[in-house]
């Protein structure tokens, strides 16, 4: 006790100059005094020690400093002076209020810190696969532009994946398409035979059986392919299809659409070119090139050329075209005479898209679940 | 297909350079994919679709960068010294006569004199009359036998030339595009296959015995050897050349290794003949013999190229290896080539197209193109304008009135056509499982799986293995039940359904259906009255029958019981032979796959569907929706709620007790989605831990099953890991909806709770105490779960203790201490009943 009286050495002064600078000087020195007072403070009796020396009624320090100051001062300058110690006397409640047991042995919230820098404890949140995540982006682009969504069968028959598609039999077009057949099949008429659907643009004809133009669909789908699986082939991908059949449907109504929506996922700025190209169900047909996503068109990734792009600054995403009269001659009856509705028909590679999207340089990377892969895209 | 830009040169004036060239080539359908080598040795690596055989040669693309320049096209003979008939070029082919014009060349040899082929008049009728046919020429005579598929045979007569090197200009130009130089007769052939696109042959004419040429059928037994050196089994399905005697050739795809030429040929004839495309495919795919003839004779060839491309071929080898015409070109045309003119009405073109073409441009850009358009009709505005259109004999690819309208597109320029958006009047629609699908998705995501996908393809092996169609119905056999009013008779095959209190326990599963909270809820209502089942029904018709393919796959097809297996024709190899019938082999591979890799917390998880045929019905394959979760035991320890444990004894059986009821919380979680309460049994497939799996019924009906795989399964397959699986049948699943998200007030009053300690016999399972106490019917129990079991220690052996807790609550007063005694007297009295010794 004998050592803390010692450290409380401040006693308040009598003023003598009641000038604006020897006040804030007095005042100044009284913080500051009780201030370190307030840091001195190492135990509980110490606290109600200081406290008690502050704020006392009978003779603590500020009932002091209003005996010696306020009263003691000159007419003219109680006013301000009056002003001054309110001040003073707010600061000193304050800073007594706010005193506690500090040191060593004290302080304990400080002393419960963690360390704040260690890994938080992170409940795992499974990711969206790449594939099904571009997937869901496509569709959703089409959806807002008033396409429903339709299916269709994996297992297809001859009828729909070639025949009504414009792919007559013995037709060498057929040839690109690396057609995995199902077994046992010989004996059924060729068009009834089964196969794995080649492209999703079968639902074209299964959506058109049913449903009376005008349509809008999309129609996303798992397609097969003998093509065996490399870095940049799978025998099984993805595609997504699109087609419109209106009374009014053109050219440019297809390059339109594809411009927008290929706005709508690979950003404003993309440019979008069409070039001539040849698939059996569409006539006039096209392939779609978008400006590079990667190099922005530049063909260049800084100094180093651009391979996703092939250094051509376009990237092929689509194939598209106007929906061939012969198609729409196999759904004739249900509304779709070539003679007054015409149509547009496009299907883009989903998985490829992804690769290109996400930077992926390999297409197995999809299909092994590899979760090191996976939770990349979390 | 490489073509060089050197040789396009050759026809046409390009003032640009060869990148800008195959730029503006591919800006019209002719895609440069590549370019390779500089100057004259530059080569387009070049992409042409198969409607466009014309343009699968270097003069057929210089006929389009002709077209795109709109600059002229020379004739064929302009490469070398004398000009071979302007006949090569048949644009213009505006009347009937032109087109069925057959060009004879006349030529005359002299001793050593360069033969030069010089152009004679057309003169005489077109050879054009009715079949069969046989012509004569330098006393070598010509039958066609077969008109409808050899409609024309041209063929010239070489004799006393010599076999040699083919020049070097010459070997240069097939070296640039891969082509292999052999001699200089064969090479013509080739020159000219790649020049004009027109594939010849020619043959050493001492080797053709009995000194004529026959097109035939193959008669069953003969044979040909082709160029190859493959001796091939003809049938009568073949359509050959013949000598007198036997086969010499395979029309259009190969021709004879017999009468081939050789450095002894000193004389040849030269045959360039228009086969039908269809048996030129039919007999390249029956022999398996795919050559540069058979993929242009099969897409169409120029009806019109076979005198100019015998011609040729007769100038390179005169002009390389000496020797002399004999006769004229001998042209046996059996049928004309019927290339209807085409009526081009401009208001089609502007249906398709859009407006901005005027018929002065449309009449410009075709032309360019070789059409040649009469204008018809009156003509008054431009809506009625219409051209009849005459198709050059090049592009067979063009027949229809949208035939004509792409070329005009493409050559106008894509880019070119302004881009618009269509009004559109129809409604949108989603699929009826798509905020299913998507709910189940977010929720396997939020549970912290990995959305994964594996090939459509498995063994025949895993087939066997999970059999999960046999073990695990598929939606055909689910909804079989549904569907029929069969249920019950479904229900008193699972050991806990079917009891004689089923009727009072359906009634107290609809009360336990408020008791919202705990693992509870799960266990609750394994049978459901008649009416539940009834609207669970009516959803599963809803949910599926309204699929846009579902009915038409089959899978409505119902009382099927297993599904067979769909093998493919030509798998990839035998692992991926058949389409996956189950989902776990996929899974159990990318669990492997991570576990093989060091990472040994994997959590994965698929929505795929699965495929197979229907017993009982031939045709109806069906692809039922399921998912499937997996999830290696590390990954389910470590998401285990530390301190949490219920069983909290120290032995293995605890421990696997946990990492199962983790896993199982991953179930229910996905299940919680889901109208209906789930009830579970042990009947899962052979390939789960007996001990350690369980099915899921909802309403009686199956939704799937899950749990840990059989140690020896897992052996097989070398997990290094226990893995845990978990198969949903979305078809079932998805029939009983998504849980309505309904309000239920706060209770205003407290909710009171009592703990039970009990010992039981091993053999009472959770389940049993659950339904004693739900079924005392108290209206204020809220909840009843464990909350500690504990086996050892004091604990006698076979037995365990278990801590349970009620929760009561009214919502309409605060509960009295005497009420609350008095049920926690009968649900001990009910535990008692079950063996259960209370613990003090």
């Amino acid at each position: 006790m004998e050592s803390v009286r010692t450290k409380l050495a401040y006693t308040v002064p009598k003023l003598t100059d009641y000038s604006a600078a020897a006040l804030e000087k007095a005042a100044g020195e009284c913080i500051a005094a009780c201030g370190s007072e307030a840091a001195e403070v190492r135990s509980e009796a110490e606290l109600k020690l200081f406290r008690d020396r502050w704020m006392a009624r009978k003779n603590g320090i500020l009932t002091q400093i209003n005996d010696l100051w306020l009263k003691g001062a000159p007419k003219e300058a109680k006013r301000e002076a009056g002003i001054r110690v309110n001040e003073l006397k707010a600061r000193i409640t304050e800073l007594v209020e706010g005193a506690h047991v500090a040191g060593e042995a004290g302080d304990s919230l400080a002393s419960e810190q963690v360390d704040i820098s260690l890994p938080g404890v992170r409940r795992p949140i499974g990711a969206e696969h790449p594939v099904m995540r571009t997937w869901r982006e496509i569709v959703g682009v089409f959806q807002r532009l008033g396409y429903s969504v339709a299916e269709g069968p994996v297992v297809e028959t001859d009828y729909y994946n070639f025949e009504a598609l414009n792919f007559p039999p013995n037709h060498p077009a057929r040839d690109t398409q690396d057609t995995l057949f199902i077994a046992g099949q010989q004996a059924k008429p060729q068009r009834e035979r089964l196969l794995l659907r080649t492209h999703t643009s079968p639902v074209q004809i299964r959506t058109m059986e049913k449903m009376r133009p005008p349509i809008r669909i999309v129609i996303p789908g798992t397609v097969h392919r003998n093509d065996p699986p490399d870095a940049s082939h799978s025998p099984m991908f993805h595609q997504i299809e699109g087609l419109a059949v209106d009374t009014n449907i053109t050219f440019g109504d297809l390059k339109g659409t594809l411009d927008h929506a290929m706005k709508a996922l690979f950003g404003s700025s993309v440019k979008t070119h069409f070039r001539p190209s040849f698939f059996p169900f569409t006539e006039p047909s096209a392939e779609l090139y978008v400006t590079c996503f990667i190099c922005g068109g530049s063909g260049k990734r800084g100094a180093e050329p651009c391979r996703p792009c092939k250094q051509t600054g376009w990237i092929e995403v689509l194939g598209c075209g106007m929906v061939d009269p012969n198609v729409f001659e196999f759904v004739k009856d249900n509304g779709y005479d070539p003679r007054t509705v015409s149509g547009f028909a496009f299907g883009m590679g989903v998985d490829r898209l992804a690769l290109l999207k996400y930077g992926v340089d390999d297409l197995q990377l999809f299909f092994q679940g590899d979760v090191r892969f996976l939770g990349q895209f979390g | 297909m490489k073509l060089s830009a050197d040789w396009i040169r050759d026809f046409v004036e390009i003032s640009v350079d060869d990148r800008r060239l195959a730029e503006d080539l591919t800006n019209v359908g002719i895609g440069v994919e590549g370019i390779i080598g500089t100057g004259a040795d530059t080569v387009f690596e070049v992409e042409i679709g198969t409607n466009r055989p014309d343009a699968m040669n270097h003069y057929g693309v210089s006929r389009e960068a002709a077209a795109v320049y709109g600059v002229e096209l020379k004739a064929l003979a302009a490469f070398g010294s004398s000009a071979a008939a302007e006949a090569a070029d048949s644009r213009g082919a505006d009347d009937a006569a032109l087109k069925r014009r057959s060009s004879t060349v006349a030529l005359a040899a002299r001793g050593s004199e360069l033969p030069l082929l010089a152009k004679e008049a057309r003169s005489g009728a077109p050879q054009t009359e009715h079949p069969p046919k046989t012509q004569q020429a330098a006393g070598f005579p010509i039958t066609v036998e077969e008109p409808g598929l050899c409609p024309r045979f041209s063929a010239r007569v070489i004799r006393g030339t010599r076999i040699v090197a083919s020049p070097r200009k010459i070997a240069h130009r097939l070296a640039l595009l891969d082509q292999r130089a052999i001699s200089n007769a064969v090479d013509a052939t080739n020159y000219v296959l790649w020049e004009m696109g027109k594939p010849t042959h020619v043959f050493d004419m001492d080797l053709l015995e009995g000194g004529r040429i026959v097109v035939r059928k193959a008669r069953d037994g003969e044979t040909l050897r082709t160029l190859d050196g493959v001796e091939r089994k003809l049938s009568s399905e073949d359509l050959v050349v013949c000598d007198a005697r036997k086969p010499v050739g395979l029309a259009g795809v190969m021709g004879g290794y017999d009468t081939m030429i050789t450095e002894k040929t000193r004389n040849i004839v030269i045959e360039s003949a228009w086969w039908d495309p269809g048996i030129v495919r039919r007999m390249s795919r029956r022999h398996g013999i795919h050559t540069d003839a058979s993929h242009r004779f099969e897409r169409g060839a120029d009806f019109e190229s076979t005198v100019v491309s015998c011609d040729l071929v007769a100038r390179m080898i005169l002009e390389s290896g000496g020797g002399g015409l004999v006769g004229d070109v001998v042209d046996v045309v059996s049928r004309p080539m019927d290339q209807a003119p085409v009526v081009l009405r401009l208001s089609e073109v502007r249906r398709i197209l859009g407006e901005g073409l005027d018929s002065g441009e449309i009449f410009q850009l075709l032309k360019r193109l070789g059409f040649t358009l009469v204008p018809e009709g009156q003509g008054g505005t431009q809506d009625e304008a219409q051209f009849r259109v005459h198709i050059p004999s090049w592009r067979l690819d063009v027949e229809r009135e949208i035939d004509v309208i792409e070329e005009i597109a493409r050559l106008h320029g894509y880019d070119k056509f302004e881009n618009t958006l269509p009004a559109y009047s129809g409604a949108v629609v989603e699929l009826p499982h798509a905020a299913m699908d998507a709910a189940f998705r977010a929720r396997a995501l939020a549970l912290g799986y990995n959305e994964a996908m594996s090939l459509t393809f498995i063994s025949h092996a895993d087939a066997e293995r999970f059999e999960s169609c046999a073990s695990f119905p598929s939606a055909a056999k689910a909804a079989a039940p549904l569907a029929t009013g069969e249920r019950s008779a479904e229900a008193l095959r699972h050991p806990k359904s079917g009891s004689a209190s089923a009727a009072k326990a359906a009634g107290k599963s609809a009360e336990m259906a408020r008791l919202k909270s705990g693992p509870s809820r799960s266990v609750a209502g394994s049978e459901l009255g008649a009416s539940g089942f009834e609207s669970g029904a009516s959803r599963f018709a809803g949910g599926s029958g309204s699929g846009a393919f579902r009915s038409a796959a089959g899978l409505e097809a119902g009382a099927s019981q297993l599904m067979r297996v769909l093998e493919l024709e030509n798998p990839l190899s035998e692992e991926a032979s058949v389409m996956r019938t189950s989902l776990a082999p996929g899974m159990l591979d990318m669990l492997a796959w991570n576990l093989n890799r060091d990472v040994a917390e994997a959590r994965l998880f698929e929505m795929g569907s699965v495929y197979g045929v229907a017993d009982g019905s031939e045709d109806a394959h069906v692809e039922p929706r399921r998912a499937c979760l997996g999830a290696t035991a590390a990954a389910v320890r470590a998401a285990l709620p530390v301190g949490n444990a219920l069983d909290v004894s120290k032995d293995e059986r605890a421990a696997a007790a946990e990492i199962f009821r983790g896993f199982k919380g991953d179930v229910e979680n996905l299940l919680a989605a889901f109208s209906g309460e789930a009830s579970y049994d042990r009947e899962t497939a052979e390939y789960f831990h007996p001990g350690r799996s369980a099915r899921v019924l909802v309403n009686g009906a199956l939704v799937g099953q899950f749990g840990q795989i059989h140690p020896e399964v897992a052996a097989a397959r070398k997990l290094r890991q226990d893995v845990f699986l978990a198969e949903f049948d979305l078809e079932a699943l998805y029939g009983l909806g998504l849980r309505p998200v309904k309000f239920t007030p706060l209770g205003k009053y407290p909710a009171v709770e009592r703990d039970f300690s009990f010992v039981f016999e091993d053999g009472i399972a959770f389940e049993k105490m659950r339904r004693a106490v739900v079924n005392l019917g108290i209206e204020e129990l809220r909840e009843f779960r464990p909350v500690e079991i504990f086996r050892g220690g004091t604990v006698a052996a076979a037995k365990y203790s278990v801590l349970l807790r009620v929760r009561f609550q009214s919502a309409e007063r605060t509960l009295r201490e005497d009420e609350v005694a008095q049920w926690s007297g009968k649900i001990v009295g009910a535990l008692a009943g079950l063996g259960g010794a209370q613990r003090a």
